[in-house]
């Protein structure tokens, strides 16, 4: 350890311990001022209808499954008569419902809004990440004509604002009966995320030497073994990252997907404000809803936190 | 990159005209069609979903098509759309509206990214989980977020306002963040930087971080004050980062549509009501797809032309 050297030869750049203190505790400050309405949310979602949208507002409150129940089913409510004569509550969320003199009739439509985000999700992100993968390869390793004007042409598909793409995207999709569908997202999304897929993973592979492709090549190797076997296994990271931008952005789509789904292939984002409960919104219904989505976004961003400046600036600045 | 010094390197060197040779071209595809064959599919992909919607859009801005009528025959009526909107009073509103948005946004987001970035390049103990906590909201879904700060910002019930009283003492029902037309402006102003100042911190980090430290060093065997090292060293070599992030942001928030939807629907009245929010009325609720298409052009073109001029002033920073 170096610990004896640095406090005998002090850098000059490094902070004074004070200053240090002072930075941290600014920092971490603010990191906790902007976490807590994410906080107050995931709390939101186990708060009872009454706490939800109590006045003050209840920081301490008896937890409940409410929200979420409410979230996945659909209710009716009965006179207290009619519960009374049904046979006796089978699960604990039945039981729960009955409480409030309601009645699961059913499941709602979260569940198939969020199998279509996934779907739509993994469709696009594969597609994306396919098409990415060899346009970056091809870029990156052979002369192409007007290779940069084709990049910038790639990159400048993705300034447009969504509102007025999905207006011919809107009729187009009306001619090809693709509205309303889960190919037709899928398509949509791919177009948007293989522009950040192209140019991400040509900063991956540019990083790979070249000169292990031409080892392989004189070993024998055809161009093509060679990026399957040579190329890939070394890009496999900055594929992967490049993948879970991709997965974030269909996942957190809204312009296309309110513009352009109504019902079968609707994801989650344009869902999850339309959560209403018996008069008005049902709040710890949208919470429980909005923590479920906001969960995996998370974790992912935990998991790409060294790809993240990459991913955001499109592989313009690089760490 | 650190340079290897291998006995193999002579014999890679020697490989590269090989590569043109026809023997091992024989054995495969020649690079040249592998290279159309891997851009081809995304060009196509690329020209099928924007870029024939594009020209087919500027097709129809010449038309008065309105989907609400479309029995009736399509009319040309050349620039008379572009006419209208370029001559609209309100439409003018809408642009201010958003280009004071994209303003006092962009400005704000600068200003806490930066302080945030110094901040945090002091490298005190912890710094990376806490940067990683700080970058959260900007991964988030827009859309969501403007969702659950409708939540936040009721007057009676929110936690918001509520904060607000305890520490002013202003009764939380007096005001409503995005009911009242002098405070919604400002409110999608301050989601949005909650939503976007990490962005601008983790660009400016990286600028900072690519500066020397001999720099640094040099400048402390010149006693050289800490002000005066902010202004001649830090910030000058941060400028292209900033630029970057500034970019960056404009276009997005020159574009918002999905947040400021959700949060305050363009309202009270219009004045959170962005340019994309009237696209969208225009295209999507009174169905005039003619002067909708119109509309759109306009705002590609101003926001490739602002970002060509951009880059370009970007790269002159970068050359100096």
């Amino acid at each position: 350890m170096t610990a004896v050297r640095t406090s005998t030869a002090h850098s000059i750049v490094e902070a004074t311990p004070r200053a240090k203190t002072i930075a941290g505790t600014l920092v971490i400050l603010y990191a906790v001022i902007s976490i807590l309405p994410l906080l107050w949310i995931a709390a939101t979602a186990f708060k009872s209808q009454s706490d939800a949208i109590a006045y003050p507002p209840k920081v301490m409150f008896q937890p409940t499954l409410e929200g979420y129940v409410n979230l996945f089913t659909v209710r009716t409510r009965q006179t207290p008569d009619f519960i009374a004569k049904l046979p006796p509550a089978t699960t604990w969320y039945d039981r729960l419902v009955r409480q409030h003199d309601m009645v699961i009739a059913g499941p709602s439509k979260v569940m198939p809004r969020f199998i279509n985000s996934l779907i739509i999700g993994f469709g696009s992100t594969f597609l994306a990440v396919f098409l990415g993968t060899l346009a970056a390869y091809a870029f990156s390793r052979f002369k192409i004509p007007l290779a940069d004007d084709l990049l910038f042409f790639i990159l400048s598909t993705r300034m447009m604002p969504p509102v007025a793409v999905a207006i011919p995207i809107y009729l187009m999709y009306r001619q090809l009966n693709l509205t309303d569908t889960r190919l037709g997202m899928i398509l949509l999304y791919t177009a948007v995320n293989v522009s950040l897929a192209v140019w991400l993973l040509k900063g991956f592979i540019d990083e790979i030497p070249r000169e292990y492709e031409e080892a392989a090549l004189v070993d024998g190797y055809t161009r093509l073994q060679a990026l399957r076997k040579v190329v890939l296994p070394q890009a496999v990271t900055g594929i992967a990252a490049t993948a879970i931008f991709c997965l974030i952005f269909s996942w957190n789509e809204y312009a296309f997907a309110v513009l352009l789904t109504s019902g079968d292939a609707q994801t989650m984002p344009p869902f999850i404000p339309f959560i209403i409960g018996e008069g008005g919104q049902d709040w710890p219904a949208v919470a429980a809803a909005t923590t479920l989505f906001v969960v995996p976004i998370v974790l992912f961003t935990i998991l790409l936190r060294k790809h993240l400046l990459r991913g955001i600036t499109f592989g313009a600045v690089r760490k | 990159m650190t340079t290897i010094i291998h006995p193999d390197d002579a014999q890679v060197t020697r490989a590269v005209p090989a590569k043109a040779s026809p023997a091992w071209r024989a054995r495969g595809l020649s690079d040249r069609s592998i290279a159309w064959l891997f851009v081809a599919p995304t060009i196509a992909l690329l020209l099928a979903i924007n870029i024939f919607p594009l020209i087919w859009m500027i097709r129809l801005s010449f038309t008065s098509l309105n989907l609400s009528m479309s029995y009736l025959p399509l009319r040309f009526v050349g620039l008379d759309n572009f006419r209208d909107i370029l001559t609209d009073e309100d439409v003018w509103d809408r642009l201010q509206t958003t280009a004071r948005f994209v303003i006092c946004s962009v400005a704000l987001q600068v200003f806490v990214g930066f302080g945030l970035a110094l901040l945090i390049n002091r490298r005190f103990r912890g710094h990376s989980f806490w940067t990683t906590i700080i970058l959260l909201p900007m991964m988030l879904s827009p859309a969501v977020v403007g969702n659950f700060w409708t939540l936040l910002f009721q007057p009676q019930i929110g936690p918001f306002n509520y904060l607000v009283s305890l520490f002013t003492g202003v009764p939380p029902s007096s005001f409503s963040m995005t009911g009242e037309v002098g405070l919604a402006p400002w409110t999608i102003v301050l989601v949005d930087t909650w939503m976007w100042a990490p962005y601008v911190m983790l660009i400016c980090l990286a600028g900072l971080r690519s500066i020397p430290d001999y720099i640094y060093e040099a400048a402390e065997v010149d006693r050289a004050s800490p002000w005066r090292q902010f202004w001649s060293i830090t910030l000058p070599m941060t400028v292209p980062f900033l630029m970057l992030a500034v970019l960056f942001r404009a276009i997005e928030n020159f574009k918002m549509f999905d947040m400021v939807n959700l949060l305050t629907s363009g309202g009270p009245g219009s004045t959170t009501e962005l340019v994309s929010i009237t696209l969208k009325r225009a295209a999507f609720e009174k169905w005039r797809t003619g002067y909708s298409s119109a509309l759109a052009i306009i705002l590609f073109v101003t926001v490739f032309g602002a970002a060509n001029i951009y880059v370009k002033a970007l790269n002159r920073v970068k050359q100096r």
